[in-house]
Parts: structure tokens; C-alpha cells; sequence
């Protein structure tokens, strides 16, 4: 994805036969989707061959007896052929049957089932908080400090926001917890039975992904402000608020979606540290205990759903893109 | 140490603090493990779980241990990790990225698409899926936290190689048939070396923060060693009982973490600097009162625009002088008038368009005369105000039609919102009026063509397009930058008739811009010749041909063969280049490449003065008066 966009020759979308360019851009993206959800699968499966040693006794550990380990060989299908091993896990995700999870003993997809929606809703939130808060801000920033002017507010965006970046996730989630939760003791420190137990997990998450997408809708609306079309916005003397907002703001979209799609993969990402810290019911503390304890299924099943859900993502992002600047998607292919 | 010798980054608030900040972790990274190594490791239990105090900077552990102490000797294996994990994710992200240069076609599109592949997915879960593989403990975390950063490093690698790829010394050495290897070592890795090492640097940052976060879900560094993640984790527990290690060791993560940032934007920055994107912001200039400004010369006057001592300053972006572009620039425009303005690039006749619009770019500013419109002085007026004064009545048409329209809007819009603004229509009707104005500009199917985007519409159309939303209002001045350049010579004559014909349909008066003298005989009434920021002449063009009195005026007649007309006569270049606006003499601007130059041309300026005949003006010493047309040529040129 470039952050340029650049003209590209207008006759193109009709030179290249009778098949509508959207067609073509389409099936070229669900073929690359399909691809990789086969190549997420091939990862997922060969996880379990990677593990150096046997991976029953790993995750039974030494003092488990010949018996139960043969067991759990049986399990996890390692007394099988690879192929056949192979051929019954694409089956098992093709008819949602992931496996049993070793810790809880339930069957990995109704525990993915019931924690799904925790870890989405935290993601699109957090999501939704960030893209609300830097696109106005790094928009505002870049109109008040273009052509060098008000270079002091410049500098203190610029540190502000490189402070926020800096600042791991999870430190930020800890920071917030102690001073709301524990001493000022205005939030709950754990769980999201209220909404209020959202607002913590929530602006954790958002802090890191919001600095840096403020960054980029800075740049790209510096980068916008000095293109011709703007020149011509102003030379009809239109307001200068109408000026950004059918002008420059719609012309930074192609970038932001961009970051934008690759933040919500990230949140993704940070769910794993939040729900932790926060003791939150959902995938991404699942994770991290599934990958503590060596309950492999449960690892297997959590690689492709979070996987999944970030290859759909960009999927996603990309036809966004392809419908808010046709031009420099479509033709690049 | 003189300043001058200290590196770019250094010299910024930023490449300062972070370079000291990595100085003061190296430090104590080496110093720490030797000094405080006792304090750290064995504790005596009767201290165990003591508060902060003068002796224990942040209270003691469950085993009495000084956690001050825990948190500075961590730094070493902490950096150690980091260290070790970053040049692990280097080494290999570039050898998988140079793979594909080495492997040939097939092969080398694999791995270019498993790299794609795997850059789409979050580093942390990427690191955790590798734990899984190579387990929890420090050499895992480092294999998994190097090589989950891995892809990113082999998309930038093969970017750059891709780069290099192409250009001309590497076809070259294909020719010559060196081995892929050799390519490699002499040709790629010294190109990518640099741009490598800094994004190097800028992601150890987040190598680090990922490896604390790893051993803070207990998945990295494992008891009894401990890391600023472990020491964090373990500090969570008893952050009711003593908040102290945990802060420490957030502390300490935070600060690395800042500082290898900083040090790595300083130095990103320094590298863009050299590479000529670096962007210096200046002071604003002082303005300079022009004695002209000052006189009033606004008599009762039928001018429908009047310019009198403007002066542009521009400030380059970079640079700490402004100059004089544009100085001491009078003119004046009747209604119904067209008016060319004619000069070489730099000579300051866009400028001069611009600051009568008002739309100076961004470092240009307007700091002396008077522009009149309207019976008012439009110079000093703020956006809001000129919007409010002016409405639409002085339009604008650009020159470059392929980046003058907004590519995600359509153009019916593009028309439709200049009367929906100032003249409050509806959507509808001002959508109707767009169409209208878009077959008046002679744009076929204009309904249609109203709802298409711009990257859908021609050249010539969208210069059309451009030239509808310059009569979309009632325009009574029309001023046009060079409305013909990018267009091809068959649309340009079509572009020019159509100028003329929305003037005189809009009664308007047409300020048209161009570097092409032949141009401006043609199609505008009068002419003003720019050179150095100045008109050194102007006059009507129906005398251009045998009054032009100006030594430059008659270079510029002699390179257009249309004027000149003369069957075998030769195209005439002038010789020299225009002066740097910049470095701009005392004497007349022109001193440098006139043949008649002499010294008091290099250093008294002349005044544009009235000639003989009425309209006519000029600024020369020695003006070139009455001679016969067929005795001008070109010094390079001879007679027929």
C-alpha cells in the first residue's frame, strides 16, 4: 500500500479488455485471502510438528506416566501418518471441530465460542476511541502548525505523541489500573461486569495505536494541504472549514485506512496483555495460558481465529480502500 | 570539539536526550552486575518486604533483596536479551530478503509471498506462536521475539534490493555475468547497510518492550535470572504491599525504551536531512515598507484591477533569507480587458498572480503595495475577508489540470459547491448549474461527465473542468496560470479560444499567464513582461512587434516563430540563464545577459518609464526604440 497517490493514467480502467476492473480486483483479493487462511492453516498445523521432542510428554510433562503420554499421542492424532494427520485437521476446521482443550476439557470451539465476542469488543472499541481522537487531533495539529507556523505546538505534539508510543501497553494498563483503580478507587480493577470495567482496558489499548495513527493524519494532511486541488478548494474561497472537510480530510483516507487496518490487528495483538492484567474472560488471555500451560488444540485454535480475524481485516481494509480512492487501488492490482 | 563536527543527530533536543539516555543505560548495564551484584542477590530475610527507605531506594523483595539494586543489575541481561534478539531479526530478515535476488524467479516469488504473508500478522502474536515451538525461557524468547520481528526486516531488505535491482551498474554487472553472490557483497549489502542500521536502532526499542512483555507473561526470562519484565511481573503481585519494584522496573522499561526511540528518530532524521527531504522551518522575515505603497495613487480610475509597488517575499523552506521575488510591481487591468503577463519561470509572474488571488504559497507573503479590486484593498485582508469581499469575482484557473482537481470528489460537486457556498443554492439547483456551466466549457454529455471522478476524465477535459469552476460564479476578473502548459498543442488552441469566449460571455476582464510571448500576441490585448521580479516592459500587443523596445522583450520576440514569421529564419535561444532570484544585483536584472549592458546597467536600476507612444512603458536605459522589423535578429540568427 502506498501513502502516495500518485496519478496514474485515466485511461487505464478501460484499456484492459471487456472484464470490469472490480471483478479483477476482486477475485485477486478473495485468491490472495484464500491463500493465506490455507497457508495460516498449514502454520497452525505444522505448529504442533515443530516442537522439538515429543510434544504428549511436553505438555504432560516428566513425571506423567508411559501411559497417559501414549494417550495423548492418540489425542492429537501423532500416532497417524503426517498426510492423514494433515487431511483430519483441515476437516476438523472445515466442520468446526478444533480438538479438546487438555486444561479446561471442553471442546476449543465452544470456549472460543464464548469468549469471541469479549476480545472483539474491546479490540473495535479501543478501535473506535483511537480513530475518534487522532484523526480530529493530528488533522487540527497539521492545520495549525503547516508552513512551519506555531512550531512550539509543533514540538509538544510531536512529544506528546512519541510518550504515548513509547509506552508499552501493558505498563499503561498496570499504570491506569493502580492510580483509577487501586488508589483512587474510581473504576473496578478487574472484570467487565459493569461498563465502567471497560474504560481502563479500553483506553490502554487505544493510547499506543492513537499516538501513532495522530502521527500519520498529521503527515498526510500536511501532505494534502500543499497539493493543487487545494490551492483550487481555496481559490473558490470556500470556507476554510468546508475546505478540510470535503478537501483535504477525504484525500487522507486511503493512508488512514490503511493504518487503521493495520492498528486493529495490532489491537488484536494487545487484547493478549490486557485481558491478562485486567483478568478479562477472552481470547487473548486464553492465549497466553493456553501457550503457558502447553495446551496445544487450544493454541492451534486460537493461531487460526486471531490469524483469521487479522487476514479478514485487511481483506476488509483493502476493499475500503479500493471504494474511497479507486484510482491507485484498482489499478495497481 | 568544534560544533561543526558533531554528527547531524546530535544537534537536536532529541538525538541529545536519547543518545544520553543510551549512554546512562550502557553504563550502567557494565557497572551495575560488578558494583551491586551482593545487594541484588542475597538479602538478609529479617528486611524482606520493607518499604522504600533511605537504604533501600525501593523497599526490599520477599527475600529481603534491595529491589533498586535488582532493577540496575537487570539492565545488563535486559540490553543483553534486546541486543541479542535485534541482531538475530536482522541477520535473518536480510538473508530472507536478499533470497529471492540469490533463488531466481520461482522460488524467489515464494518467499516473497510467505514474507508478505507473514508481515500481516502482530509481532506479539507471531512471538507467541514461536514460544510455542521453541518454549518459554530466555534463548526461546530471544529466538521467538528475533525472529517474530524477522519479516519486517526482509520486506524492508528486499525493498531496498529491489531499488538497487534496477538500477543501471547492476544490469551492467548481470551483462558481465557476476555471480549472484558477488552481487550481493559488492553491489546490494553496502547499499542497504545504512538504511538497515537505522531501522535497526528504531525497532530495538520495541524488541526490548516485546521482550519485557514476554517475560512479564512469565513466557521469557525465568527465575531465578531476572529481567526488568520478570522483576515487573514478580513486583505486580505485592504492588498492594510495595508498589516500589513494579514502579522501578516500569521505570526502567519506559526510559530504555524513550530513549532508544529518540536516538533512533534523531538518527532516521539526520539520514533524511542528508538525503535532501530534512525540513528546516525559519523565522518569518521582516517586511520592508515600499516607498511606492506609500504614495496614493488611488484616483477616481475605470480600472477594474490596479496593482501598485507589490513586493513578494519568499522565505525558502530551509533557510533562515527571505528575498524579493516579486518588487515594485504596478499594473492595471480594464474591465473587459485581457492582459498578458508573460516571463521565463522565476521571473515572478506567477507570484504576482497568486498574491492578487490570494493564494500565495506556503513561505510567500505580500509585504508591500496595494492591490485594489473592487475599490478596495484586497492586500491586507484575511481569508474570511477577501472570502466576504470578494465572493467569487476574481477566479482562478491553474495550469496543471491533472493535480488541480480533488481526486475524491466528482466534478459536478467540484462546480456545484462554488455557488452552493456564496450563493446559498440548493443541491440540486446548483448541480444543474454545474452541468450547464460544464457544457458551456464544451465538455460532451456534461450530466454525465458531472458525476465522474477526475482520474476518469482526460487531460484537456479536466483542464475544461478546471476552467468551469473559474465561471462557475460571476467572475470579473479571470486570472489563468499558464492554463495551456500540460495540454497538448491541438487541445491548447481549443483551451485558449474557450478562455476567451467565457471572458466575453461573463464580461469579464482575463489575466492570462504564460511563458510564451507568441501566446500572448495572440490572444490578449496588452502585455507585461516580467524579468527578475520586475515588469521591464509593457505595451498593447498590436505594437509588440515593431515597439518592443526592451532588450529582453526582443530576445523573447526573436524565439517565437510565429511572430517572427520569417521563412527560414532561425529559433533563437537567449543565452545565459535567468538570475537566481536569490542573488539578485543592484543594476537592472537583465545586465547579465543584455549585449548592450553596460556598467551603469550593472548597477543602477532603471525605472519602468513611459515610452513614446501612449501604453507604452519600459525599464531600460537604453531602449531599443523604432527600429525596422526586418532588421531584428537574434545574435545568433542571420538575415533573410
Amino acid at each position: 500500500m502506498t501513502a502516495t497517490t500518485a496519478p496514474a493514467a485515466p485511461r487505464g480502467l478501460t484499456s484492459r479488455g471487456p472484464v470490469n476492473p472490480w471483478v479483477r480486483f476482486l477475485a485477486r483479493r478473495l485468491f490472495r485471502f484464500a491463500a493465506s487462511l490455507l497457508g495460516l492453516m498449514v502454520m497452525a498445523f505444522v505448529l504442533i510438528q515443530l516442537i522439538p521432542g515429543d510434544p504428549a510428554r511436553n505438555s504432560l510433562g516428566i513425571t506423567a506416566s508411559a501411559q497417559s503420554v501414549a494417550q495423548r499421542r492418540v489425542e492429537l492424532g501423532l500416532d497417524k501418518s503426517l498426510l492423514d494427520q494433515f487431511g483430519h485437521f483441515v476437516g476438523g476446521v472445515f466442520t468446526g471441530d478444533l480438538g479438546t482443550s487438555f486444561n479446561l476439557g471442553l471442546p476449543v470451539s465452544e470456549i472460543i465460542g464464548q469468549r469471541w465476542a469479549e476480545t472483539a469488543r474491546l479490540a473495535v472499541l479501543a478501535f473506535l476511541l483511537a480513530v475518534v481522537v487522532a484523526v480530529p487531533l493530528g488533522a487540527a495539529i497539521a492545520a495549525a502548525t503547516s508552513g512551519g507556523r506555531r512550531r512550539f505546538l509543533d514540538m509538544a505534539f510531536t512529544s506528546v505523541t512519541g510518550l504515548a508510543y513509547s509506552i508499552p501497553g501493558f505498563l499503561l494498563a498496570v499504570g491506569l489500573s493502580y492510580v483509577f483503580a487501586v488508589r483512587m478507587k474510581l473504576l473496578p480493577i478487574a472484570g467487565t461486569d459493569t461498563v465502567s470495567g471497560y474504560v481502563l482496558p479500553v483506553i490502554a489499548l487505544a493510547v499506543g495505536p492513537a499516538a501513532a495513527l495522530a502521527r500519520i493524519v498529521r503527515l498526510e494532511t500536511l501532505r494534502v494541504l500543499g497539493e493543487d486541488f487545494v490551492r483550487t478548494a481555496r481559490s473558490k474561497r470556500l470556507p476554510t472549514l468546508r475546505v478540510f472537510l470535503r478537501h483535504v480530510i477525504p484525500n487522507t483516507l486511503t493512508p488512514t485506512l490503511s493504518m487503521g487496518g493495520l492498528m486493529l490487528g495490532g489491537l488484536l495483538a494487545g487484547t493478549i496483555l490486557v485481558e491478562t492484567i485486567f483478568v478479562l474472560p477472552g481470547l487473548g488471555s486464553t492465549l497466553t495460558q493456553s501457550v503457558t500451560t502447553k495446551d496445544y488444540p487450544m493454541v492451534q485454535a486460537l493461531v487460526l481465529v486471531t490469524g483469521g480475524a487479522v487476514l479478514l481485516i485487511n481483506l476488509v481494509v483493502d476493499m475500503l480502500i479500493a471504494v474511497a480512492d479507486p484510482r491507485s487501488t484498482i489499478l495497481e492490482g | 570539539m568544534t560544533r561543526r563536527r558533531l554528527p547531524a543527530f546530535l544537534r537536536t533536543p532529541l538525538g541529545i536526550s536519547g543518545a544520553a539516555g543510551v549512554a546512562v543505560l550502557a553504563v550502567i548495564a557494565v557497572v551495575a552486575p560488578i558494583l551491586f551484584e551482593d545487594q541484588a542477590t542475597t538479602g538478609k530475610v529479617a528486611d524482606a518486604q520493607l518499604p522504600p527507605s533511605a537504604e533501600y531506594w525501593l523497599g526490599t523483595d520477599s527475600l529481603g533483596r534491595d529491589v533498586f539494586a535488582r532493577v540496575l543489575v537487570a539492565t545488563r541481561l535486559s540490553l543483553e536479551l534486546s541486543l541479542a534478539a535485534t541482531a538475530l531479526c536482522v541477520v535473518a530478515g536480510v538473508v530472507i530478503g536478499v533470497l529471492p535476488v540469490v533463488l531466481g524467479r520461482r522460488l524467489g516469488r515464494l518467499v516473497t509471498a510467505v514474507v508478505d504473508f507473514a508481515v500481516a500478522f502482530p509481532g506479539l502474536l507471531l512471538a507467541l506462536f514461536l514460544i510455542v515451538i521453541f518454549g518459554a525461557g530466555s534463548s526461546g524468547a530471544v529466538l521467538a521475539v528475533g525472529l517474530s520481528g524477522a519479516p519486517f526486516f526482509a520486506r524492508l531488505t528486499h525493498t531496498l534490493a529491489s531499488g538497487i535491482a534496477q538500477r543501471d551498474y547492476i544490469a551492467a554487472s548481470r551483462m558481465l555475468r557476476v555471480g549472484p553472490v558477488r552481487l550481493l557483497v559488492r553491489h546490494f549489502l553496502p547499499n542497504v547497510a545504512e538504511p538497515i542500521v537505522l531501522n535497526a536502532t528504531i525497532i530495538f526499542a520495541s524488541v526490548l518492550q516485546a521482550f519485557a512483555a514476554l517475560s512479564f507473561l512469565g513466557l521469557g526470562v525465568q527465575p531465578p535470572s531476572y529481567d526488568w519484565g520478570q522483576l515487573f511481573n514478580e513486583g505486580l503481585a505485592r504492588i498492594y504491599v510495595n508498589p516500589g519494584q513494579a514502579l522501578g522496573a516500569a521505570a526502567a522499561i519506559v526510559f530504555a525504551g524513550l530513549s532508544f526511540s529518540a536516538l533512533g528518530e534523531a538518527l532516521s532524521h539526520a539520514a533524511g536531512r542528508r538525503s535532501g527531504q530534512g525540513r528546516r522551518k525559519t523565522e518569518s522575515a521582516a517586511t520592508a515598507v515600499s516607498p511606492a505603497a506609500e504614495r496614493d495613487e488611488f484616483a477616481e480610475t475605470s480600472a477594474r484591477l490596479r496593482v501598485s509597488g507589490l513586493r513578494v517575499e519568499v522565505l525558502p523552506e530551509g533557510t533562515a533569507e527571505s528575498f524579493e521575488a516579486v518588487r515594485e510591481v504596478s499594473f492595471e487591468i480594464e474591465a473587459g480587458e485581457s492582459v498578458g503577463i508573460v516571463g521565463e519561470s522565476g521571473s515572478g509572474k506567477s507570484l504576482t498572480a497568486s498574491a492578487i488571488a490570494g493564494l500565495l504559497p506556503t513561505g510567500a507573503y505580500a509585504t508591500a503595495g496595494r492591490i485594489d479590486f473592487g475599490g478596495r484593498d484586497l492586500r491586507p485582508l484575511t481569508v474570511s475577508q477577501r472570502a466576504k469581499a470578494l465572493g467569487t469575482s476574481i477566479s482562478m484557473v491553474f495550469q496543471d489540470p491533472m493535480t488541480a482537481l480533488n481526486p475524491s470528489m466528482r466534478v459536478g460537486a467540484q462546480l456545484a459547491e462554488v455557488v452552493q457556498v456564496h450563493e446559498g443554492a440548493d443541491r440540486k439547483s446548483a448541480m444543474a448549474r454545474a452541468v450547464g456551466r460544464l457544457g458551456q466549457v464544451r465538455i460532451p454529455a456534461p450530466a454525465r461527465r458531472a458525476r465522474q471522478f477526475p482520474h476518469e476524465m482526460s487531460g484537456g477535459m479536466r483542464q475544461r473542468a478546471v476552467i468551469g469552476i473559474g465561471v462557475m460564479g460571476s467572475p470579473q476578473l479571470i486570472i489563468a496560470d499558464e492554463p495551456t502548459t500540460a495540454l497538448d498543442v491541438t487541445v491548447q488552441r481549443q483551451v485558449l479560444d474557450l478562455l476567451e469566449q467565457v471572458r466575453a460571455d461573463n464580461d469579464a476582464s482575463l489575466m492570462l499567464i504564460s511563458h510564451d510571448l507568441g501566446v500572448v500576441a495572440q490572444r490578449c490585448q496588452r502585455a507585461l513582461v516580467m524579468y527578475g521580479g520586475t515588469i521591464v516592459e509593457e505595451l498593447t500587443t498590436d505594437m509588440l512587434r515593431e515597439t518592443a523596445a526592451h532588450p529582453y522583450t526582443r530576445a523573447l520576440l526573436d524565439c517565437v516563430p510565429e511572430v517572427m514569421s520569417e521563412p527560414g529564419g532561425h529559433l533563437v535561444t537567449i543565452p545565459g540563464t535567468p538570475p537566481e532570484p536569490s542573488a539578485m544585483s543592484e543594476g537592472c536584472p537583465f545586465a547579465a545577459r543584455c549585449v548592450s549592458a553596460d556598467d551603469r546597467c550593472r548597477s543602477e536600476r532603471p525605472r519602468l518609464e513611459a515610452q513614446g507612444r501612449a501604453g507604452h512603458r519600459v525599464a531600460c536605459w537604453y531602449p531599443q526604440v523604432m527600429v525596422k522589423a526586418d532588421t531584428l535578429v537574434g545574435p545568433g540568427g542571420g538575415g533573410a
